[in-house]
């Protein structure tokens, strides 16, 4: 089996017992991000000699026998994750020069776990989009389709595990930013609880629903990563101090007995029927996996997008009025005064879609409206996560699709925001309630990978890598690959 | 609800953003087309419902100690600033 498509604990135990060199692993990837990285667009930065510098370090270390889990692994960060001293654009013309002084606390502890940083992966502008369109470095493109989106925001980081251009690589999900491109390029896709990963170095974009997690080809890949990554961090000041499980060591556990609650409201008609089809096909693999499965409404959640759509720009307008061209960040040419310096450099360092963002919530928050859009989506956000609750007090875990369609072409649906904020209408809900969700792969529709999607109670990430885990034991839509990246 | 031209102006201003003339439509027609959507929020009942102030029920931002602990780092953090000089950052002229 080569080397790209071995499983994360099968390389790191490679690595271990020196049948090939992280230098030799680094410099395959290098490589394979060479030969596809372009088409697909799916890296902003590649870190060639940093890379292989970090892998010599790796070598020496697993040379001396002290080598750990991820010792020499290769990975990828989204650029929204502060790198020092190697570029970080969140996608951004607002941060095309920027170069962070310091590491993300997600980066610092991969680093110190020994893995090996690739490069920056592209994304949709400060995160904000369901397709990777909306970068100021250009579109994504889906590996099993090159007209197709790979999902968004993370599209960069799904698209190289798809193309098994890198091993694993991280993503934050904000609306379904993991989940949705994990679902759209067939591999799976980690959105822990919200507080369960350091934000401290992750860009901002909604900080009431912004989390960090990792897209991978396998549940057990997954849970190899975010061990590494989850943690208390006291520089994040919505850290929560809940000692990390050993997440793989958590895995294999039968399903018999655990309880799956099927979400009516997920079903609904924007699904695609063949979509549809492969979830149901799902739900009777793990029914013959001993799973209780039972129906379980949530009545409020069809206001998830809506309720998004209310906090996620209020907060995002909150947090880019950082971006003033004084500090940091794109500073328009020869400003006439202060008010001209900071509205050109805004006019001119965002994009369309962070601009119509910025604006949403700049309204939203403005006097005589606050109390009828933020204050009133805050508490139908209070009906959604006790929907969830309650949820949980009947079954273990939810299950739905991660998405209502597989891929959209490029540009389909660029024009009306609506259409594209829907994408997302699976998803939200885990992020307004802060729920940890795992998307995996469940099938093909027209030739196109789809996900479903699990759902745990705060902090059951190992109960859900279980469940996902289980899956993937009994079927093999994790290992497909696109054509061409062999 | 559609929102008048002044009212994307307005929107504008306040968030200090330069919008040119073909934006101001798009804007106009996308926005109101969000608050639309987002209306769809009145139907809810949420007469006794407390808004919701942190994903993690009972939980609220963790507080630390009043003391220092960063060091002084400008120099290493001005060197992403467009225009500095003597560790300042340099604005056009706000008083006359």
């Amino acid at each position: 089996m080569s080397l790209h498509t071995m499983a994360l604990a099968e390389l790191a135990a490679g690595l271990r017992a020196r049948r090939f060199s992280s230098v030799e692993l680094t410099q395959l990837c290098l490589a394979r991000i060479g030969a596809h990285g372009n088409a697909l667009n799916a890296f902003v930065t590649v870190a060639h000699e940093e890379a292989l510098a970090s892998a010599r370090a790796a070598d020496t270390a697993l040379a001396a026998g002290r080598g750990g889990a991820l010792t020499g692994i290769p990975l990828a960060h989204k650029d929204i994750f502060c790198t020092a001293g190697l570029r970080t654009t969140c996608g951004s013309r607002m941060l095309d020069q920027f170069v962070s002084p310091y590491d993300a606390t997600v980066v610092a502890k991969l680093k110190e776990a020994g893995t090996v940083l690739l490069g920056k992966t592209n994304m949709d502008e400060f995160a904000m989009g369901s397709s990777s369109e909306t970068s100021y470095y250009g579109p994504v493109k889906n590996p099993w389709n090159t007209k197709l989106v790979p999902g968004g925001s993370s599209g960069g980081s799904a698209a190289a595990v798809a193309a098994r251009l890198v091993p694993a690589a991280s993503g934050t999900d904000t609306g379904g930013s993991i989940r949705q491109p994990a679902a759209l390029c067939g591999i799976t896709g980690l959105k822990p609880t919200y507080g369960r990963v350091s934000r401290y170095g992750m860009i901002a974009f909604a900080s009431s629903l912004d989390q960090a997690g990792v897209l991978a080809k396998s549940a057990e890949d997954a849970a190899l990563v975010l061990g590494a990554m989850a943690g208390f961090d006291p520089l994040d000041s919505t850290s929560v101090d809940v000692a990390v499980p050993d997440y793989t060591a958590l895995l294999g556990k039968s399903l018999g007995g655990v309880r799956i609650g099927i979400v009516k409201e997920f079903f609904d008609a924007g699904l695609d029927a063949d979509n549809a089809r492969r979830v149901q096909e799902a739900l009777g693999l793990f029914s013959r996996l001993g799973v209780a499965l039972q129906d379980v409404s949530l009545p409020n959640l069809p206001l998830s997008v809506p309720t998004y759509y209310v906090v996620a720009p209020a907060e995002c307008s909150s947090n880019l009025a950082r971006y003033d061209g004084v500090r940091f960040g794109h500073r328009c040419k020869e400003p006439r005064d202060l008010q001209d310096l900071y509205r050109r450099s805004r006019g001119e360092g965002f994009g369309a879609e962070v601009k119509r963002r910025v604006m949403t919530g700049t309204y939203v928050l403005s006097a005589g409206y606050f109390d009828a859009y933020y204050l009133k989506a805050q508490k139908v956000r209070q009906l959604i996560a006790k929907d969830f609750r309650d949820a949980f007090a009947q079954v273990d875990m939810l299950i739905a699709p991660t998405t209502p369609t597989p891929a959209f072409e490029i540009g389909a649906k660029m024009s009306d925001p609506i259409t594209m904020y829907l994408n997302d209408i699976y998803t939200i809900g885990a992020n307004l309630a802060g729920l940890p969700a795992i998307s995996i792969p469940c099938g093909f529709v027209r030739e196109l990978p789809v996900g479903l999607q699990l759902v745990g109670p705060h902090f059951a990430e190992a109960t859900i890598l279980n469940a996902a885990h289980a899956y993937q034991r009994e079927t093999d839509w994790h290992r497909q690959m696109p054509q061409g990246y062999a | 609800m559609a929102l008048t031209r002044a009212a994307i102006e307005s929107i504008a201003h306040l968030a200090r953003l330069e919008l040119n003339e073909a934006e101001i439509p798009v804007y106009q027609r996308s926005l109101s087309s969000i608050l639309d959507f987002v209306g769809e929020l009145e139907r809810a009942a949420t007469n006794d419902v407390t808004p919701m102030a942190h994903p993690l029920a009972g939980l609220s931002q963790r507080m630390r100690a009043d003391v220092v602990t960063e060091e002084d780092a400008h120099e290493r953090y001005q060197r992403n600033a467009p225009q500095v000089a003597a560790g300042l950052y340099l604005v056009p002229k706000v008083i006359e």
